[in-house]
């Protein structure tokens, strides 16, 4: 605390005191987190050694090349941005209404206890949660029995089990929340006057949806697509337990070259590709929706 | 009822959102050791397996000791940054505070790896340290985002009072703020907490040979005759995670009541 301090004007100022209590913060995140994701950089450029001398200094694009030109790579990267896509439009599509709900019909004493309710799976064991859709998918799982039982199939569905399909369904479960809580905030914000001027003055309730409530709810649909598209790249436990040989995602290849094929400089290469992936659809995403953020914050 | 179609729809999303949560105590409590349709009738024998597991204890005493760490230090660092997101303003505020929350949207595999790569550079052994350092990183900005709106609903002039009636800015903090905070403080330490514990990637890749309650649970799910046993370890975690979820929302009700404030949001 800078209040004993007998220096000038500066060490007093406010200035002085948001550096002194975000210094702590700061530096953790720098050391933590800046200076690793610039050893990745730097190590992308250097060579792969073997034995014990595991990583030679010596600057080389060979990884990139390498990393590139793998048909497979460029396949999990397809792949797991197709995914990513694909859970990111289910999780907000999905999502969209429930805070439409929760904002607009829930009487606002029991808007925290929905809340809480939405927010209490995502808090229970992540690796079970993925074991269990596993369960209800599985070949003789929860969904095949209850359509055996009611007779509507004569055999147990195999498509619903270790493929595609089954990554997004549980990956939209596993960010509902994320996609929840900010189109619910940005909902909350909205003029409820903005509504009933928009009826007076002749528009239908669809069309004042549409042009009074989406539009102004579309900062917190923004938030929630990047809050849910961005890390579901780098998933690769939902991938390994419930997609199958079909279903792995590049996060799957960075673990194996770190992990088990020893190979630092490729591993690092393709985590710095698919940080740029993931940096550049985020940049357009924002870019196509900029109109949007106009005026915010 | 004006909608009706929007009222049954939030609620069959609810019993999407719900249906691990439930199916998870029916396969605990199931005698068969099969996970799957239909029941076999019901035992206590899964549980009782929980309490003779050397390797398990091992990893719930490794996965406590780095959860209660991780919890105290990030909400520690959550309180510093949120403090000065709120009450101050200085050049680069924008994107410190960016640099600090970026883990909440990086690929969580990229922050393991590289961390991983720094440990191994500065010859830091994998292990318990490793896995606090790297969860304090993660944990940190949600304990942030939950503090923000705690230091937010502070009223400003409460803290003028007290420097006019003669209090030290240290003194006004821990009688002024602090006990008005408090509420989001303990929410941010459960919160911590719970995620540390529930944390797998990480503790993956710079845990070395520690073994933690998620990375015993993965290797466990490979085995089929090892599920049931996982299945009532996971109904207990589940009673933990609501019990303590519930403590977190009773204390944050009462410290909005308690600043006034009118109550909308949930957690985050």
């Amino acid at each position: 605390m800078p209040d004993s301090a007998k220096g000038g004007r500066f060490t007093r100022s406010q200035a002085f005191s948001g550096y002194v209590m975000i210094s702590p913060p700061f530096i953790y995140a720098v050391l933590m987190l800046g200076a690793p994701l610039l050893a990745v950089i730097i190590l992308s450029f250097l060579t792969d050694g073997s034995g014990a001398e595991r990583i030679i200094r010596q600057f080389t694009t060979a990884n990139y090349v390498e990393a590139l030109g793998d048909p497979l790579n460029r396949l999990l990267w397809m792949r797991s941005v197709f995914v990513s896509l694909m859970v990111t439009l289910a999780t907000v599509i999905l999502a969209f209404p429930i805070a439409y709900y929760i904002s607009f019909v829930v009487r606002p004493e029991k808007k925290s206890l929905w809340l809480f309710l939405i927010t209490i799976p995502f808090w229970t064991s992540y690796l079970i949660r993925v074991f269990l859709w596993k369960v209800i998918l599985g070949y003789s799982g929860v969904v095949n029995s209850a359509l055996l039982g009611l007779g509507l199939i004569d055999e147990p569905l195999q498509w619903i089990n270790y493929n595609v399909g089954a990554v997004i369904l549980t990956l939209a479960h596993a960010y509902a929340p994320f996609a929840i809580l900010p189109i619910f905030v940005a909902l909350e914000k909205i003029d409820r006057s903005l509504l009933e001027a928009g009826q007076d003055l002749g528009e239908s309730k669809a069309m004042t949806f549409l042009r009074v409530t989406l539009p102004l709810a579309m900062p917190g649909v923004i938030g929630a697509t990047l809050i849910v598209f961005i890390p579901t790249v780098g998933d690769y436990v939902t991938p390994q337990l419930v997609g199958g040989p079909e279903g792995r995602l590049i996060a799957n290849m960075i673990q194996l070259q770190f992990l088990k094929l020893d190979n630092y400089p490729l591993g690092s290469a393709i985590s710095v590709i698919t940080m740029v992936i993931v940096g550049v659809i985020s940049l357009l995403f924002l870019l196509a929706n900029r109109r949007f953020l106009r005026g915010q914050r | 009822m004006k909608f009706p179609w929007l009222r049954v729809y939030s609620w069959l999303y609810l019993v999407f959102l719900f249906a691990p949560v439930f199916l998870l105590p029916l396969f605990a409590f199931n005698a068969g050791t099969v996970i799957a349709f239909p029941l076999q009738g019901f035992s206590l024998k899964w549980f009782a397996a929980l309490l003779d597991n050397e390797s398990l204890h091992e990893a719930v005493r490794n996965s406590l000791t780095i959860a209660i760490t991780v919890s105290v230090v990030s909400t520690t660092l959550g309180i510093f940054a949120a403090r000065a997101a709120t009450r101050y303003d200085f050049r680069g505020k924008g994107p410190m505070i960016g640099l600090i929350m970026l883990p909440l949207v990086m690929p969580e595999v990229i922050l393991a790896v590289a961390l991983l790569v720094v440990f191994l550079q500065i010859a830091l052994p994998l292990g318990m340290l490793a896995i606090i350092l790297g969860h304090i990183l993660v944990c940190t900005p949600f304990c942030i985002a939950i503090l923000n709106g705690a230091f937010l609903s502070l009223d400003k002039s409460l803290e003028e009072a007290a420097y006019d009636l003669g209090e030290t800015r240290i003194s006004t903090f821990r009688l002024i703020i602090l006990p008005l905070v408090m509420p989001g403080i303990i929410s941010s330490l459960l919160i911590a907490f719970i995620i540390s514990l529930d944390e797998f990637i990480m503790a993956f890749f710079v845990g070395g040979t520690t073994v933690t309650l998620p990375i015993y649970i993965f290797s466990q799910l490979r085995f089929p005759a090892g599920l049931p046993v996982i299945m009532a370890l996971g109904t207990i975690l589940v009673c933990l995670s609501i019990l303590l979820l519930s403590i977190a929302e009773y204390v944050r009700r009462r410290g909005v009541a308690r600043t006034g404030a009118k109550d909308t949001g949930g957690f985050l």
